[in-house]
């Protein structure tokens, strides 16, 4: 049998996991989401796996079971912390693994958001990343009062007036994501010059304004912040259907699918690269990841039975938008090698508990695919873009 | 008994974009590396300082309608830095720039109180106005603020963003596995605003941090600037920073208390200040002098001649006299970008007196605008300094100081070494840490919520 392709890995990290009652398991750490030590274990343990990197996850308004309202309940994790700030928070202190919080692109700044994410990017040495997120909740926007956002069921797209709102919302993450882009190369490399003879500090011939003009904002520059270590720090986002497979061909490196079998993720792997082509991005490398939920345990009845449990606390069944695993590493690692074959080039693994099932990735999956020669058995040292097989950008902006 | 000496506070600068910060120093490093950063803060908790402080613009200076050059360019975001500048420190405050005309209150308020929980409670605010529409330019809402609405919507900016810091009381959280309730109440972080500014309603999404809300700096200097402080701010931020000078803005904006139902204690007077320090005196005045023949250049004197007239001067040699004629009065257009550059109230009074000084003391223009801009606060021996800097609170001229080292980032290290163990000795100073949060670091009393 050939030795499989490697396979790329990222954990979500979102509150005491993905399951709702996951903060109510005996290792959860629920009185400690706000700290810093928290977060700092979990992804250096994520680290220690060797992970390519982590998503933070993160929203303009509380946690919600519902996609475009409030839910009032008490019985699960609400608060959290600004994502950007709690990579930065643990940028210092791990070295290789890559940091890619979530930012809101609906209500924000394109220039506050690209400095952010380029400063992330010097903090860290160069392992910053960005999963871009449209939010069309009416309760976030009333939290800055400037735009009306109607109460729509978000995800009935055979409504008209939905589909027109989901496409404004993409469409302006995309002039978001192009800015921030022409923000990051508002700075050539060699922009700083320190010439004492003349006394200039920088050449100006190599800063650029971005002049970017669209119907929700226009942008000036250059950014107050240079050319960060990679070019371009990671953009990656999560779709599922045509509209979000658009911007991810549009604008990302990275794109979070959500497909229920492998079939479905060929066929949509096919859709990507075809909307990546009429982006004009054909030559580029783009990502397609799977997200996946995972329930594991050291036997598959073991790992029901954990699932079984939390949906008993929690009174419902589990559900979610992707698909969910439950199941052994070594069935985990069966399946995710696979999926490869449907143009997979890795996965976003999304742990039920924390620290459980992460533990169970970095100590169960990870030796298992190290095991059949599909993932690295060391960081190679490097930006996450080499990570991810990805280049260092020439600068859009640089004549010579 | 004799009365306890008065505590001295202090905090550590990061070199901004100024002329001030010399970059052509061989010793001059990286102003944008993480490492510069890292250097400084860890120098200035060696040294057991109240917090870091983080100056902050929104576009790039221009002068005659370039990207202005002399100067070091290019700075970080403002809370990303200090939030990994929290994971290398313990105990330093950690206190940013930001600005109320370009933000919105609800983001603002949840990163500050992110940067809070995540730092264990030293995060800090310096809360400015700046509002121009050339920064505008780079915001979804351009330059929509007259300036003399600047300090109006900073106000109500500062209001809202105080209700939602309150939004939590702090004991919502229960999480208790048992029962399965992880919040006490379904309305946590609920709240309502309604002024001329903003009108937003909803619940806030982080949960109260340790210290309830950042510490406030504010750093603008007009009458309506002094008022908003004494109104709302813990500290303030200035450059009055001699004896008469810092005696009579204490006793101005501290007078300014009452008003608002507050004492003398609740608003912290920190002006910048520079140093050259040296062996002996005479050898810290020759330094003195050397650093500011770096930090004006001929160049650089002749942009800040512009900032007076108003008009471009290039042709003009810097070591020949000032220019002829009266400044160009009305709206500064020769310099966008600049907060100092507003704070030439009258710019043909200013040039009056330069010129008048040119005459007496038979200076060159580079030699008036070395003579009249920024010298060093402190020039003289570690025990000079720390006898001025000394008498200058025990004179109650100041509470303390926001020392600007003119060299990143090793330019505080000296004065980490040599003053700071004298200003401890006289018990001026703290010897170590006794508390945890900036406010605590500032004897600030508790913040009072929902008021
Ligand atoms: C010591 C000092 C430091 C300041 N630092 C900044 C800064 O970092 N960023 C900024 O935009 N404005 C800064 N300012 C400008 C003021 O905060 C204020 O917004 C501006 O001076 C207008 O207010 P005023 O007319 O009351 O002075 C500073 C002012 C002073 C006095």
């Amino acid at each position: 049998m050939a030795s499989p392709l490697p396979l790329h890995l990222a954990v979500a990290l979102d509150g005491a996991g993905w399951h709702p009652a996951a903060w109510r398991l005996p290792d959860a750490r629920p009185s400690e989401l706000l700290t810093a030590g928290y977060w700092t274990d979990l992804v250096t343990e994520a680290e220690r796996g060797l992970l390519d990197f982590v998503t933070i996850e993160d929203g303009l308004g509380l946690q919600s079971s519902y996609p475009d309202r409030l839910d009032g309940r008490t019985d699960q994790v609400r608060g959290r912390l600004d994502a950007v700030l709690t990579a930065a928070r643990i940028a210092p202190l791990t070295s290789h693994i890559g940091l890619v919080p979530t930012a809101t692109t609906t209500h924000t700044e394109p220039f506050h958001i690209a400095k952010a994410l380029a400063t992330l990017d010097y903090v860290s040495l160069g392992r910053a990343g960005w999963r871009v997120q449209v939010s069309g909740r009416p309760d976030e926007a009333a939290h800055f009062g400037r735009r009306h956002i109607p109460q729509l069921k978000i995800e009935d797209f055979t409504d008209p007036a939905v589909l027109a709102f989901v496409n404004e919302l993409f469409d302006e993450a995309a002039d978001f994501a192009e800015v921030v882009r022409r923000l990051w190369d508002s700075w050539e490399d060699d922009a700083e010059i320190r010439d004492v003879a003349t006394g200039r500090f920088i050449d100006i011939a190599k800063l650029h304004h971005i002049d970017f003009e669209g119907p929700r904002f226009s942008v000036r520059g250059p950014s107050i912040t240079p050319r960060p270590p990679q070019g371009q720090p990671l953009v990656t986002s999560l779709a599922h259907s045509t509209i979000p497979y658009r911007l991810g061909a549009r604008a990302a490196d990275v794109v979070y699918i959500t497909p229920a079998d492998a079939d479905i993720a060929r066929a949509t792997v096919a859709e990507i690269r075809e909307l990546q082509a009429e982006a004009g991005r054909a030559e580029q490398t783009v990502h397609v990841f799977a997200d996946l939920v995972v329930f594991l345990g050291d036997t598959d009845a073991a790992a029901a039975a954990g699932r079984a449990r939390l949906e008993e606390l929690a009174g419902a069944a589990y559900a979610s938008d992707a698909p969910i695993f439950t199941g052994t590493p070594q069935s985990l690692a069966d399946q995710l090698l696979a999926w490869q074959d449907a143009g997979l080039t890795g996965y976003r693994l999304r742990p039920a508990t924390l620290p459980g099932d992460l533990h169970a990735i970095t100590r169960g999956l990870v030796p298992e695919l190290q095991r059949r020669g599909a993932f690295r058995t060391a960081y190679p040292g490097g930006t996450l873009r080499s990570l991810l097989g990805l280049p260092r950008p020439a600068n859009r902006y640089a004549t010579v | 008994m004799t009365k306890p000496r008065r505590q001295i506070h202090l905090g550590a600068h990061f070199p901004g974009v100024n002329n001030t910060t010399v970059w052509s120093d061989p010793q001059a490093g990286s102003q944008i590396d993480f490492a510069s950063f890292t250097h400084l803060a860890r120098t200035a908790e060696r040294a057991k300082f109240d917090f870091f402080f983080l100056a902050e613009g929104l576009r790039l200076r221009e002068q005659r309608g370039r990207i202005h050059d002399l100067d070091v360019v290019g700075r970080p975001d403002t809370f990303t830095v200090l939030a990994a500048l929290a994971g290398v420190t313990t105990r330093l405050g950690l206190a940013g720039t930001i600005n109320s005309t370009f933000n919105e209150p609800y983001e603002v308020a949840r990163q500050f109180a992110s940067l809070d929980h995540l730092s264990a409670g030293r995060a800090g605010w310096n809360v400015v106005t700046s509002w121009d529409a050339f920064t505008g330019e780079n915001f979804r809402r351009g330059g929509f603020l007259a300036a003399e609405d600047r300090y109006r919507r900073a106000e109500q900016f500062l209001r809202t963003a105080g209700k939602l810091f309150d939004a939590w009381r702090g004991d919502e959280i229960v999480a208790d596995k048992d029962s399965g309730t992880f919040l006490a109440d379904a309305g946590a972080g609920a709240f309502t605003h309604r002024d001329d500014q903003f009108d937003i309603t909803g619940q806030f999404n982080v949960p109260r941090s340790p210290q309830g809300r950042p510490v406030i700096l504010q750093a603008g200097d007009s009458d309506a600037g002094r008022e908003f402080a004494a109104a709302t701010a813990d500290a303030i931020f200035t450059q009055h920073n001699t004896l008469e000078a810092g005696r009579a803005f204490v006793g101005d904006v501290k007078g300014r208390l009452a008003r608002y139902g507050r004492s003398h204690d609740e608003l912290l007077v920190l002006p910048s200040a520079t140093f050259a320090l040296g062996d002996t005196d005479a050898e810290a005045q020759e330094k003195a002098l050397l650093v500011r023949r770096q930090q004006v250049s001929g160049q650089t004197a002749l942009r800040f001649v512009e900032h007076v007239w108003n008009r471009d001067l290039s042709d003009h040699d810097p070591d020949g006299p000032l220019p002829e004629g009266d400044p160009v009065v009305g709206e500064n257009t020769i310099a966008r970008g600049r907060a100092s550059v507003r704070q030439i109230r009258d710019p043909l009074a200013t040039a009056r007196k330069w010129r008048e000084l040119a005459e007496a003391k038979k200076l060159s223009l580079r030699e008036v605008v070395i003579a009249v801009t920024g010298r060093q606060t402190f020039i003289g021996t570690a025990a000079t300094i720390a006898d001025q800097i000394d008498d200058l609170v025990q004179q109650r001229a100041a509470d303390g100081f926001i020392l600007v080292p003119h060299v990143t980032p090793g330019g505080l290290d000296e004065f980490a070494d040599q003053v700071v163990p004298l200003l401890q000795e006289r018990g001026s100073f703290r010897a170590d840490y006794e508390t945890e949060t900036l406010r605590d670091h500032l004897g600030l009393p508790p913040v009072r919520s929902r008021p």
